[in-house]
């Protein structure tokens, strides 16, 4: 039981280090990128298309990017059942 | 064939799809009806979420809003897609585990006590009532659009449907339906926006079109630059510019993400699936199909503020092209003749005060609709309603007739969806939650369905009434303030019970209360009683909610910590919730 305990420890550990990874990069590419830093990225980072790069993660560069964290967020949170012993059939 | 016979066909048979998935689906227990059975597939999970999530307003009115608001929009698209990051990542996983079939379930059960999931049932009833009524409206105005009917009557035919699938079927009936509505929502939002965007910039996906050249009429430019040095011909502000504050930015997108990850009919949808690994699955689905729609709106809002800006300024009314008639002859359109040169100028400021109205059927020199509104000194001659940019635009790429009938019924898919998800939390907060839980324990199951299906007919009559008889232009604000309330109420408190073991019932039960409270009197007191707009730290309304969730934060960890720890078998009930494996078949 006490192992058990341990490892279920362990595991909710190891998910909010995934899950503080996720939320920090969700934060950036949408509040940063797209609204707090806009203008600076519209100004020095390289321009999407003719998008310039600020106003392009704010229409569409945000929502592809939190599609590919979800997947990310997935792969990572299985990975880590596994590992712990709580790994399932979906 | 005309387009009345064509509306007819395709409403006829997607109709005729959802009453018969309906009747497949009766609900026989109240598992099927609270949780579908429990065994949904994550990727038929997905679409339904998908079209669970994108009411009557996200379908009609996103794209014009990007059109009218350029990079300003982005608000809506970023805080509605990033609120699934936070909805998977924080919430649905830890609620299935927990297993039961409602939000003040886990509520009352993580904060021992019927106070607060009283509390939890008032805001959830609070939130889908407000939200329900903007998608009742959005029903009777579609029909009364497309058949010529009363909006009245069009609201009855569209409740009457909700409540034959929804009441019946439950959430069994509603899943299989939306997967349905999903499928002609996708298909009506994207076929028509990829033609415009061939005709415009020749390339045949959107997205790329809206980044690619403009390519109509010879030479290649840029479409962005070309609309932003229309828009500073014009005296607007850029296309790629903002014109709100990057504060209210910031409020209003962190509203509406955290607002999107306390929405109860989105939270239940999860419950549908197997186990915690079916639900991050299911949650990829969703955002994955609701992402192919959202990165559709902004091609679409560039294209029809360009097509808008192309076809109409500085041409004559005579030659003006047969939709700008078509929609002004339905009076979401208008043209007033400020300098009486007979040619459509379009630019800076509003026409004139307010929406149309209409001076009966007269007409002016060159045709148009003359309209009663008082004029005003800006250079703008011209009226748009935001709402038609969907509806309106296989009509301006010259598409087919049997397409628009399609547009058609994807926004009768959208607002049907969203009723009906609506509609199933606020019947099962009632009998569940309500009845089962804290009125009336000993009910047996059949009553308690009993219970569920009243329920749902009656909050039905009252959405259908304040549908019909909308309180000002209160429903369509209150559909965006939804989600303030949400994220002022359910996210923090969830967030709290899941991740915290120390918060206790009494902080959760004021922190919730404050949540709702401050934010719902801000909104009331700037909407309806202050005329002037000096907002609290700049935030308007829409962003208030942010706010109201911090306050809801501070209250509820400030309470806790000055009251008793919750008992140890809360606290293991927290522990338990933290493990994925073994969550079993969802119960209540």
């Amino acid at each position: 039981m006490s192992e058990n305990k341990n490892s279920a420890e362990e595991h909710y550990k190891g998910s909010l280090k995934i899950v503080g990874v996720i939320l920090f990069i969700w934060a950036f590419i949408s509040y940063g990128c797209a609204i707090i830093f806009r203008d600076w990225m519209d100004a020095n980072m390289p321009s999407i298309g003719n998008a310039p790069f600020g106003f392009w993660m704010a229409q569409q560069g945000s929502i592809i990017g939190f599609v590919l964290l979800l997947l990310a967020y997935t792969f990572f949170m299985n990975k880590l059942d596994e590992k712990h012993g709580f790994g399932e059939e979906d | 064939m005309s387009q009345d016979i064509w509306n007819f066909i395709f409403i006829g048979i997607t109709f005729g799809i959802y009453i018969g998935i309906a009747l497949w689906a009766k609900a026989g227990s109240t598992k099927e009806y609270y949780t579908a059975g429990g065994g949904v597939s994550a990727l038929a999970n997905g679409m339904a979420t998908g079209a669970d999530w994108m009411s009557a307003a996200t379908f009609i009115s996103m794209a014009g809003i990007v059109a009218a608001s350029g990079y300003d929009a982005s608000r809506f698209l970023m805080g509605w897609t990033g609120g699934f990051v936070l909805l998977t990542t924080l919430m649905v996983p830890y609620l299935r585990k927990f297993g039961k079939a409602t939000v003040p379930d886990f509520i009352g059960d993580r904060f021992y006590s019927k106070t607060a999931r009283l509390v939890a049932v008032f805001c959830a009833i609070f939130i889908c009532m407000t939200y329900i009524m903007g998608q009742m409206r959005g029903v009777g105005i579609v029909f009364s659009r497309l058949f010529n009917i009363e909006i009245a009557t069009g609201v009855i035919i569209g409740g009457s449907i909700v409540f034959f699938y929804a009441g019946l079927g439950g959430m069994k009936g509603i899943t299989y339906t939306q997967v349905a509505q999903y499928c002609v929502m996708v298909f009506a939002y994207t076929i028509p926006v990829i033609f415009i965007s061939l005709a415009l910039t020749g390339n045949v996906i959107p997205q790329m079109g809206l980044i690619g050249d403009f390519t109509k009429g010879g030479e290649a430019v840029p479409l962005l630059q070309k609309m932003n040095d229309l828009s500073v011909e014009l005296g607007v502000t850029k296309y790629t510019d903002g014109s709100l504050s990057t504060t209210d930015m910031f409020c209003i997108t962190a509203a509406l993400m955290a607002g999107t990850a306390g929405l109860p009919h989105v939270i239940v949808r999860f419950f549908t699936v197997k186990s915690v690994k079916a639900v991050r699955k299911s949650a990829c689905w969703t955002l994955f199909f609701i992402a192919i729609i959202y990165l559709t709106a902004p091609a679409l809002g560039l294209f029809a503020r360009t097509n808008l800006v192309d076809e109409l300024n500085n041409k004559s009314y005579t030659e003006a092209p047969s939709w700008f008639k078509n929609w002004e002859d339905q009076g979401m359109i208008a043209w007033v003749d400020k300098n009486n040169d007979g040619i459509i100028q379009y630019g800076k400021g509003k026409a004139f005060a307010g929406k149309p109205i209409m001076d009966g059927e007269k007409r002016g020199e060159q045709g148009q609709r003359i309209v009663k509104n008082e004029v005003t000194s800006d250079p703008n001659e011209v009226y748009y309603d935001r709402d038609i940019i969907v509806l309106a635009n296989p009509e301006m790429a010259g598409l087919p007739k049997w397409l628009i009938a399609l547009v058609m019924a994807g926004c009768v898919a959208a607002a049907l969806s969203t009723a009906a998800g609506l509609l199933l939390v606020l019947s099962t907060s009632i009998s569940h939650d309500l009845m089962k839980k804290i009125i009336k324990p000993d009910i047996t199951d059949k009553q308690e369905m009993a219970y569920a299906r009243m329920a749902s007919f009656g909050a039905l009559v009252i959405a259908s009434y304040f549908g019909i008889n909308p309180p000002s232009s209160f429903v369509a604000k209150t559909v965006a303030f939804a989600f303030g309330l949400a994220a002022s109420s359910f996210f923090p408190t969830l967030l709290m019970g899941i991740f915290s073991k120390r918060v206790n019932k009494e902080g959760a039960i004021v922190g919730m209360i404050c949540g709702i409270s401050f934010t719902f009197a801000y909104i009331v007191y700037f909407q309806f009683i202050a005329e002037h707009q000096n907002y609290l730290f700049g935030i308007s309304p829409e962003g208030i909610g942010f706010v109201g969730m911090f306050i809801n934060f501070i209250v509820t960890i400030v309470i806790s910590s000055f009251t008793p720890a919750p008992p140890q078998e809360v606290q293991d009930m927290v522990e338990h919730i933290r493990i994925p494996s073994g969550a079993g078949e969802a119960s209540h």
